[in-house]
């Protein structure tokens, strides 16, 4: 093998691809053989890096030169400056949020230095669609190990101790479900993995099957060595192209390497897994609905006991686990359970992958450990709202989730904490709102969701959600009274108790955490007729203030209804009864002298 | 069939790709300087003889990269060698030739050419 001098990663995740990092590999490709430099320096396409506000991202090392931004313009600089005469191209690099200077290595800025990557750990690290650099760092290391020195019984007891708990929103613990699983009796199991991402706004689960599908194809075999399984599935979205390439990728060169299959590692253990695609349904994320959707029925959820442990897929005992779940078998392993349990707080241990959205500088992914407060998350790693504009709150666990106020911002990112003030870690989605958003718009938009993600089996949840839905829509119109609060509220908590599955039981919480933290925001539209924030369309009025406005007419030839009328150099006048509210005028105004009341 | 063996094997085969993404301390670097100034004094060549020399000699935990100006332009082209829990080597007016005697003697044999050095140099 060559001796390669430098490394140029370039970042294949999904955000980083739409933005055109294929061509720049592309370009990386071509450029370096115009220079000579093809042989020395070689370029590798990676998983997420986590920062994908900032994308598409480029990383050399040996320096560990973090570039942002770059454009297939900018490849030719780095090859020639960087690559060739050695001169890291400054104007690239990622420079700290809180101007501290131009910081260098990756590890020592705000965002990275606080998070622990241990379910990311080869995300941004190795080309995941080289069997052979997954293996560098680590992978099959784990499986090997279990087989070939470890009873199921012991690695379901490091799994145990380590305290990891379920990453797809219920944390239940994960040792006690295989044990469950194991002790099943039965000659067919399964192992199934839940990659049925379906918050809004969450996307580490593709994020980790994309930059390291093998630490999940790992993984599962480990759950079906531990609970006598031979087969597993992988239900993952049809969404995920990039993340479905990769896993077919991953699955066949483990196969070829006789990591899957029959007889791993001489052991006579037989493993094989099959993916199988979801439609992109969000109640196929539910458990019971994602086992009724991999049998080929309708995806529709089924009362439970008994649990899928005991009777999962077509009737076996199953043991079903989130992506991000089995990400952190294989370092569990490799590392012990001590070195998991040492992070995070008493009752959640390890660290969690966020996905930070909406009104927040950093956009990406961090994982970090359970407990950080979600000021920290918010302030330090993520950077802030931007444009200096004031954090209003946060929704955990997308539309299962609850929000958080800014008054609560020190709170612990840990399951307990975040059941203690009625939201959820839920799946790790992270949506940010800051003094433009609508709480109850922002309330309106996840029952939307909901109501439309129903599935219909069950009452409380196909009708409830729709009633819930009307009534948001009566507030934001203004034609609601104080009692429609009281009914809404109502009816959330009873939609909570009686329905089927955890998206009925969960669909209300956005709405019963606002109305709890916000409720004078719900009463300024239902009472004031206002929406504070200014985005509800039927209670604003976009007015011209005539001091400002110097008649050079931009607002009156953009207006798509020809609202505002007025003379050239002297003030311009809305007109209430035609204006839509479309925004475009406030856009166009250069002189600030359109306000939104 | 793999078993924990090849696991290893091929680990190991990775190692010389793969720490260079780690920031792991006892690596050996090798710096060329690569500014304008030593470019022009035929860095390039000594960068190639490096690379050459280390890949082909299987190395384990040595790197080649490069630097801007180290400052003293009339000296180069510079290598400088940084080792862990060592001083810094810097080598002056340096050539291919140079360069992998550089690596056979100073990283294999363990011996730094003084006649080489800043130091005698100076």
């Amino acid at each position: 093998m060559n001796f390669v001098r430098s490394h140029v990663l370039v970042c294949g995740g999904t955000g980083c691809t739409a933005s055109k990092s294929p061509e720049i590999i592309e370009t990386f490709h071509s450029e370096l053989k115009s220079h000579g430099l093809d042989k020395e320096v070689s370029v590798v396409q990676t998983g997420c890096f986590g920062l994908c506000a900032l994308g598409p991202i480029v990383v050399v090392y040996p320096e560990g030169s973090y570039y942002t931004q770059v454009k297939v313009e900018d490849v030719n600089t780095i090859v020639e400056e960087h690559l060739l005469k050695g001169r890291i191209v400054d104007k690239l690099l990622y420079k700290e949020t809180d101007d501290k200077g131009v910081e260098r290595s990756l590890n020592n800025t705000e965002f990275y230095l606080r998070q622990h990557r241990i379910a990311l750990r080869n995300c941004g690290v190795i080309n995941p669609e080289m069997i052979d650099e997954a293996i560098a760092f680590d992978a099959y290391q784990a499986l090997g190990v279990c087989l070939t020195e470890k009873t199921p019984e012991e690695v379901i007891e490091i799994i145990s101790a380590s305290g990891l708990r379920g990453r797809g929103g219920a944390g239940f613990p994960t040792g006690m479900k295989w044990k469950f699983a194991a002790a099943s009796p039965g000659p067919v199991k399964y192992v199934c993995c839940n990659a049925d991402e379906g918050d809004p706004g969450a996307f580490m689960d593709r994020s980790v099957l994309e930059g390291d599908p093998h630490a999940v194809l790992e993984a599962m075999a480990i759950a079906g060595y531990c609970i006598g399984a031979n087969q597993g599935y992988i239900y993952i979205r049809a969404e995920y192209p990039l993340a479905v390439r990769r896993l077919r990728i991953a699955i066949e060169q483990a196969k070829e390497y006789g990591l899957l299959g029959k007889n791993i590692m001489g052991s006579g253990f037989d493993f094989d897994l099959e993916i199988r695609l979801g439609a992109g349904a969000f109640v196929c994320g539910e458990e019971t609905a994602l086992l009724t959707s991999l049998e080929g029925h309708r995806g529709e959820p089924r009362p439970r006991p008994p649990f899928p442990a005991v009777k999962g897929l077509f009737g076996k005992p199953t043991v079903l686990n989130n992506v991000e779940t089995f990400a952190n078998i294989p370092w569990i392993i490799n590392h012990g359970a001590d070195a998991f349990s040492c992070m995070g707080t008493e009752k959640s241990k390890g660290t969690k992958v966020f996905a930070l959205g909406g009104k927040i500088k950093n956009t990406g992914l961090v994982e970090i450990p359970m407990g950080t407060t979600l000021r920290e998350v918010v302030e330090e790693i993520g950077g802030g709202c931007p444009n200096g504009k004031k954090f209003k709150a946060a929704q955990t666990g997308g539309p299962s989730g609850g929000c958080i106020p800014a008054s609560l911002i020190d709170t612990p990112l840990d399951y307990e904490s975040m059941a203690a003030i009625g939201s959820i870690v839920g799946s790790g989605g992270l949506i940010i709102m800051d003094e433009d958003n609508c709480i109850v718009d922002i309330a309106k938009f996840f029952l939307e969701f909901t109501m439309d993600e129903s599935c219909g089996k069950c009452s409380p949840c196909r009708i409830g959600t729709k009633r819930m839905y009307e009534i948001l829509e009566k507030i934001t119109q203004g034609r609601a009274t104080l009692e429609d609060l009281d009914t809404l509220e109502e009816l959330g908590n009873h939609i909570k108790e009686n329905s089927l599955c955890a998206l009925g039981q969960t669909a209300p919480n956005p709405v019963l955490s606002t109305l709890r933290y916000f409720r004078d925001e719900y009463e300024a539209h239902v009472v004031d007729k206002k929406c504070p924030a200014g985005v509800c369309k039927d209670l604003v009025e976009y007015k011209i203030i005539t001091d400002k406005c110097t008649g050079c007419t931009a607002c009156a030839r953009i207006c798509p209804v020809d609202a505002i009328s007025g003379k050239v150099r002297e003030p311009h006048v809305i007109d209430p009864s035609v204006c839509i509210k479309c925004g475009s005028c406030l856009a166009a105004c250069k002189f600030g002298a359109i306000i939104v009341e | 069939m793999k078993t924990l063996e090849d696991l290893k094997k091929i680990r190991e085969e990775m190692q010389s790709q793969i720490n260079l993404r780690t920031d792991e301390s006892d690596v050996t670097r090798i710096v060329v300087g690569m500014a304008t100034c030593g470019i022009a004094a035929g860095a390039r060549p000594v960068l190639e003889a490096l690379v050459n020399e280390v890949g082909s000699r299987k190395l384990q935990n040595v790197v080649v990269t490069q630097t801007g100006c180290i400052g003293v332009c009339r000296l180069e082209p510079i290598v400088e060698v940084y080792e862990k829990g060592q001083e810094k080597v810097t080598y002056v007016q340096m050539d291919p030739d140079k360069a992998r005697k550089l690596v056979s003697e100073h990283l294999v044999n363990g011996r730094v050419v003084q006649a080489w050095t800043i130091g005698a140099a100076e």
